[in-house]
């Protein structure tokens, strides 16, 4: 921890705007031009078109082809909304919460190796990085949800942090599980040691049969810090309209739209980065034939990690139109007392046979 | 003069980049948008009645209770990442010492789980007794 410290003070000392080198903002501009993007396309469109079919409907057919515009005629609709501020919301929070949700979110892509040639920064302490920005949400949430001085709001921004925060811990227990098989914070590495020429056998999840208790946890208290399904009691519209954004329209709307599937692929990314090997190939070479040496390069690693990342997203869809929302006591029965325990149960499984089984 | 930024430099970059993009995008929208503000549009919504007084109110207990359980799980987790990285090196005795520094937490979310502090508060249907009409003094009222 004491390097990580240094580090981020040589940053500030070292930090000049005049030599702010070009290169690093195209480096940044890349990840961002990928949430607008796959929440363009994927994100909205996608989950539309996913529900429908699920739902035996069509989905958006009129705008375009197959409906393909509707969501940028959802943009351009957004863009000219007006944007209402009430009378009585505490201005500032009402303005900086999404803000504060956008940025926490894209912040934690800034450590998602998105191939092996390509990642934003290669910090040391990566994971716990990625674990500890995403709880700026929790900040974002609150701040909209009290700013906007309206009841359905506040009760979704509350429920919303206690259910973030709580699920944390069964999250980050799994994830400890992952950093202990690697022996590293450092996501570029815990990529380079699921990589082989055996493909899925060499990822995390196969390589201990353990492995599969963190996995799940991970799984499933993840859906509940994206707040999707069965865990969407904070936007539970049949009894608090639409949570902590009740009140925002416009572009604030549309700024938590995008932070929050910015959030979803963040989890799923995360999820196939410390189970699933992140880039690497799952395809093993079968005796002469090199399917992994041919699916292997810089390429081939971000189409990878960005077809595990959109599998785990195409999942918490399905999820949302199979199980039925939970309610509040069943939310923190399954956290604090199915998942936190089982999650320290696989902590010392994972520990004993990362010490003791080689 | 080093002209690189350290690693952290780059979080920095993302963190300016994102700053400029949400500031961006409020804007052009500004540009874009129209802007006709009335007192009903600006009112609070209630399902379309007035707003009774504010949201700004005392909340129920329990969320502080989890936000403590919360703090404490979370600080040993901070605890544990360290030890991750390195518990193969050091063997069973950083194995035994970090089961104890966990059974120790384990214990107390064992408390909490016996004091009930878990339990959302459940909802126990208990239905009203309705209080006993004297059937004369109504019919007598009635007439």
């Amino acid at each position: 921890m004491g390097n990580s410290l240094n580090a981020w003070s040589d940053a500030l000392a070292g930090f000049q705007p005049a030599g702010l080198p070009l290169g690093l903002l195209i480096i940044a501009a890349i990840p961002l031009v990928f949430i607008a993007l796959y929440a363009l396309t994927y994100g909205v469109y996608g989950e539309r078109k996913i529900s429908a079919f699920m739902q035996d409907r069509l989905g958006p057919m009129e705008v375009g082809k197959w409906g393909i515009l509707q969501t940028l005629a959802d943009i351009l609709k957004l863009l000219q909304k007006e944007d209402i501020v009430p009378t009585s919301a505490d201005k500032f929070l009402f303005v900086i919460g999404p803000g504060v949700l956008f940025v926490g979110s894209f912040l934690a892509f800034a450590v998602l190796p998105f191939s092996p040639a390509f990642i934003g920064a290669n910090l040391n302490v990566g994971l716990f990085f990625a674990i500890g920005i995403v709880a700026l949400e929790v900040v974002g949430i609150l701040a909209a949800g009290w700013g906007s001085n309206n009841k359905w709001s506040l009760y979704g921004a509350v429920r919303s942090v206690a259910q973030i925060v709580s699920y944390e811990i069964p999250a980050a227990i799994a994830l400890l599980c992952g950093a202990m098989m690697a022996g590293t914070l450092d996501m570029q590495q815990i990529n380079i040691l699921q990589s082989g020429t055996y493909g899925f056998a060499h990822f995390f999840l196969f390589q201990s049969p353990i492995a599969w208790l963190p996995f799940l946890i991970y799984f499933i208290a993840s859906l509940a810090e994206v707040n999707r399904a069965p865990f969407d009691i904070p936007e539970a519209e049949s009894e608090l309209v639409a949570g902590y954004f009740t009140e925002y329209s416009g572009m604030k709307f549309a700024v938590i739209f995008l932070a929050e599937y910015g959030s979803m692929f963040m989890v799923s990314a995360i999820i196939s980065i410390v189970f699933l090997g992140g880039w690497n190939s799952p395809l093993p070479n079968i005796g002469p034939i090199a399917l992994n040496d041919m699916t292997t390069g810089p390429v081939w690693g971000a189409f990878w990690i960005i077809s595990k990342g959109f599998f785990f997203i195409f999942v918490q869809m399905w999820l949302r139109w199979t199980l039925p929302r939970l309610r509040v006591d069943q939310l923190m029965y399954v956290c604090w007392k199915v998942l936190t325990p089982f999650a320290f149960v696989s902590f010392v499984l994972t520990a004993i046979w990362e010490i003791y089984v080689p | 003069m080093d002209q690189t930024l350290s690693e952290f430099g780059n979080v920095f970059v993302f963190f300016l980049l994102g700053v400029v993009f949400v500031a961006g995008g409020y804007l052009t929208a500004r540009m874009l948008r129209p802007s006709r503000p009335n007192p009903v549009k600006t009112s609070t919504y209630e399902c379309g009645e007035e707003a009774v007084g504010s949201a700004w109110v005392k909340f129920n207990i329990r969320f502080y209770v989890v936000a403590l359980i919360f703090i404490i799980f979370d600080v040993e987790v901070v605890f544990l990442f360290p030890w991750a990285t390195v518990f193969r090196q050091l063997g069973s005795f950083a194995l035994v010492e970090a089961l104890v520094f966990a059974g120790i937490l384990i214990l107390g979310l064992v408390y909490a789980w016996v004091k009930g502090d878990l339990d959302w508060v459940r909802p126990t249907p208990s239905v009203p007794k309705m209080p006993e009409m004297p059937a004369s003094k109504s019919t007598s009222q009635r007439d």
